[in-house]
């Protein structure tokens, strides 16, 4: 243990417990971080990372505690409001900021709260707003609507609003989950800088890669305890991936050549104007194809033009052999396409619904008997079948979506595209927002499918995930696929350093 | 100013629509452009834009009120019996009485809504019927006639005679709505707890994180929309000279659909005290040109709910997201 001054610790907590119901949250944690520094709050779903946080910033009272102390300062009982006043702030995932207002009332936001009526000043709230931004080095249009922004600036939103507190201590939590490597790079270097001013940062996420780059120190926490606090010097992806789930997780090249395999899906000179040009690639029987490339590389798009959700201007696609031009999704999943989309919690589930209508909804027609009413036995066998299938841990086939893990609730989406039973599946960012353990199941039922027969194109714009998990890689810039490579002869740095130079 | 113009599409679009409609009007229609006309149409709608402004404050704070010009009929029956009860009154006493009586009706939706944590068109829909079962049953339907001088006295703000001996004039209700547009502006534009109504409208979580205080909130927003339906309501009376109970029952749909379609977002969070305006406007001056042009009363109510749908459907057609879609991508 460090023995530096009291004073030059953000934050120190020693035997915090919090117990929910029967569940014991945490027990007896330490955790300290100190001034200035960037530090890493590791550990799995459900670990109690959220609840940390909370009982830091006033939201849940902890049950018992040896010593809350924050910049110094023993407290014995703090509210969100006194955290804030204090300098502690936190970026939730969601952000909680505000869609229809402008920029800068968004950053100042916070002083306009309170019932006392005063007026509101808007140029000096832009003036404030500027300053932050420009502590930041950044630019946005201050008064722009928030909804004008990209995912990446919003996070800057919400830093700048943070600073604007005179935060000294900013729990930042998940906040690369939906950005693109680069604006990741971007975010990495605001945090840098926030350190450098003096501000110390706690990061949670679930790329270890980022961790192990931007933090000085890490501590891991596993179902409620602590296990450790590292330094991240000499530490690595998968000895950290190993303290947090309790079991090593393999991640080696495992690409298999699969040259006698019938061809599933081919795509000739396709091309839609502005979004991609001349993509020419064949998926086989059993085989992962890998695609990566930046966002904005025409990924995406490219697989709205396989599932007909969009037209090609030119090119042509085979599907097991036969002309394969859909005109709608309908048509696309009646040929036997299925589409994993980016956007698993507005696009991919109904989140207020059961897991069992979740997992039944493109099949509804397949459960309908003679009198054209849905069989509920049948329903039930089908769901029973895949959650057993894939593994999904959950309470009641009843209970809503939103119950389930990140993880769990990716499995369901698996369910429902693998129960319309497909011949080709696109995967697009399979894993975003889902923790180290969930992502090696997922990837272990991926590559079952793909031993059964399953042609599977994964999209990711994490190296490592294709690298691990493919086949063969295809890489694709400006719409165009650029080479593609053997994932045994090119390593990650090779490939990466390609990719972003 | 190019900021203004991009981020109040729908004020500008609509009024260059409404602008395009008084010039067609005023073309086809010779009585439309005369000061007498345009003065009636500013009369007409002075309780539809207190109530419209009202409304407002409640849609952005991400509610909906169904009940309020009921609850102005409420307030003018009560309103009522008390003066007259008080030997009669004045203007101060009967604002006061208004205003107070539509505050705690709309306190009374709030308080539901918030302590019963039910959503505000359910409650607003059972105020509705009860304040009207309520207000039927005691006064029998029957008209009150018997009210207090000052109250159905006529007293102009304006007034000119033009060659032809007709007089144009603007009654005390136009002043009064300019009042409570003006009261209504400094409110959710200038003033902290405004914004703070907007905030929780647009993302009550966010807003409950950042230390909104969410009860005061719904009690401003529906406070507010009560206060308006008072004034309203004690404005209505002064127009008609006589207090119908079932005068306003209905009218609550004509109000909601112009505040909508001047912009305000039904879900929270977004709206323009202007784009309130033009919406108001947009709808009186569309039944006063089919009255000048001599169409069917009864048609009145299929072509403003045409014209409505039509401008609501095309407001959501944003043209600009075609070119960004393409900038996106390069």
């Amino acid at each position: 243990m460090t023995t530096a001054p009291a004073e030059r610790f953000a934050l120190r907590l020693h035997k915090v417990s919090k117990a929910f119901g029967g569940v014991q949250a945490l027990n007896k944690i330490d955790f300290e971080v100190r001034a200035g520094e960037v530090h890493c709050l590791a550990g799995e779903n459900g670990c109690g990372k959220s609840t940390l946080i909370k009982v830091v910033t006033g939201v849940h009272q902890p049950e018992s505690a040896d010593l809350i102390e924050l910049f110094g300062a023993r407290v014995d009982r703090i509210t969100p409001v006194q955290a804030r006043q204090r300098g502690v702030s936190v970026i939730w995932q969601d952000l909680a900021l505000f869609p229809h207002m402008s920029v800068a009332e968004n950053i100042a936001f916070d002083d306009l709260v309170g019932l006392r009526p005063r007026s509101v000043r808007y140029r000096e709230m832009s003036a404030r707003a500027g300053e932050v931004l420009e502590r930041l080095g950044v630019s946005l249009p201050l008064t722009a609507p928030l909804n004008d922004l990209s995912i990446a600036q919003r996070q800057v939103v919400a830093i700048a609003r943070a600073l604007m507190n005179d935060a000294k201590l900013i729990f930042m939590d998940e906040p690369t989950a939906s950005l693109t490597q680069s604006e990741t790079d971007r975010l990495l270097d605001i945090v840098r800088k926030l350190s450098a001013d003096g501000v110390a940062v706690v990061f949670v996420s679930h790329r270890l890669a980022e961790v192990l780059e931007i933090a000085e120190r890490v501590t891991v926490v596993r179902d409620g305890n602590l296990v450790g606090v590292y330094p991240t010097e000499g530490m690595t992806q998968a000895r950290l991936g190993e303290l947090m789930t309790g079991h090593l997780i393999e991640n080696k090249v495992d690409a298999r050549d699969l040259p006698d395999a019938p061809v599933v899906f081919e795509a000739r000179g396709l091309s839609r104007h502005g979004e991609f040009e001349d993509v020419s690639l064949t998926i086989r029987a059993g085989e992962v194809l890998g695609l990566t490339g930046l966002i904005g590389a025409g990924r995406t798009e490219l697989a709205h033009v396989m599932m007909g959700m969009r037209r090609a201007d030119a090119g042509s696609m085979t599907l097991e052999g036969s002309a394969f031009r859909p005109g709608s999704i309908r048509e696309a999943i009646a040929k036997g396409m299925a589409y994993v989309s980016e956007d698993r919690l507005s696009l991919g589930l109904l989140q207020k619904q059961s897991i069992a209508d979740n997992t039944v909804i493109s099949v509804l027609r397949q459960l309908t008997t003679a009198s054209g009413l849905i069989s509920d036995r049948r329903k039930a066998d089908l769901v029973r079948h895949w959650i057993r299938e894939l593994g999904v841990k959950i309470g009641a086939p009843e209970d809503a979506i939103s119950t389930l893990s990140g993880g769990n609730q990716q499995k369901v989406v698996l369910a429902k595209w693998l129960a319309t039973e497909p011949r080709l599946l696109i995967l697009d960012s399979p894993t975003v927002g889902v923790d180290v353990g969930a992502r090696a199941g997922i990837f272990r039922i991926v590559r079952a499918l793909a031993e059964q027969g399953l042609a599977i194109l994964l999209i990711s714009d994490e190296v490592t995930e294709v690298m691990h998990h493919s086949d063969r890689i295809l890489h694709m810039a400006d719409g165009r696929i650029v080479q593609a490579y053997d994932p045994r002869t090119v390593s990650v740095p090779q490939l990466e350093e390609r990719i972003y130079a | 100013m190019r900021d203004a113009l991009r981020s109040h599409t729908i004020e500008v679009r609509l009024a260059v629509v409404l602008a395009v409609l008084c010039i067609a009007l005023s073309l086809s229609a010779p009585q439309f452009a005369t000061l007498p006309n345009l003065t009636s149409l500013l009369n007409n709608s002075a309780v539809n834009l207190i109530w419209a402004v009202g409304l407002l404050v409640v849609l952005i704070a991400g509610g909906i009120d169904i009940s309020f010009a009921v609850a102005s009929s409420v307030v003018q029956y009560v309103a009522a019996q008390l003066l007259m009860s008080v030997g009669g009154g004045n203007w101060l006493l009967g604002f006061l009485f208004c205003g107070s009586l539509g505050i705690l009706l709309g306190l009374l939706n709030a308080w539901l809504i918030h302590g019963f944590r039910i959503i505000s068109i359910v409650v607003t829909i059972a105020t509705f019927n009860a304040f009207f079962g309520l207000l039927m049953f005691f006064s029998g339907g029957r008209n009150i006639y018997n009210l207090p001088d000052w109250w159905t006295a006529r007293i102009f703000i304006f007034e000119h005679e033009n060659a032809q001996g007709i007089w144009s004039e603007l009654t005390l209700s136009v002043a009064v709505m300019i009042g409570c547009v003006i009261a209504t502006w400094a409110l959710i534009r200038r003033s902290n707890i405004g914004r703070q109504l907007y905030a929780f409208g647009d993302n009550p979580e966010g807003a409950r994180r950042a230390g909104v205080n969410i009860a005061v909130m719904q009690g401003v927003a529906f406070g507010w929309m009560g206060l308006m339906a008072g004034i309203a309501g004690l404005c209505q009376v002064n127009i008609v000279k006589e207090v119908v109970p079932n005068a306003l029952y209905g009218r609550e749909l004509d109000v909601l659909a112009a505040v909508v379609l001047g912009g305000a977002r039904l879900g929270g969070g977004k709206g323009t005290i202007l784009g309130c305006i033009l919406g108001v406007m947009f709808v009186a001056v569309t039944q006063n040109g089919l009255n000048l042009l001599g169409v069917s009363p009864f048609a009145f109510q299929m072509i403003i709910g045409a014209v409505i749908l039509v401008a609501i459907s095309t407001a959501n057609i944003d043209l600009s997201q075609f070119f960004r879609n393409k900038e996106a991508r390069s």
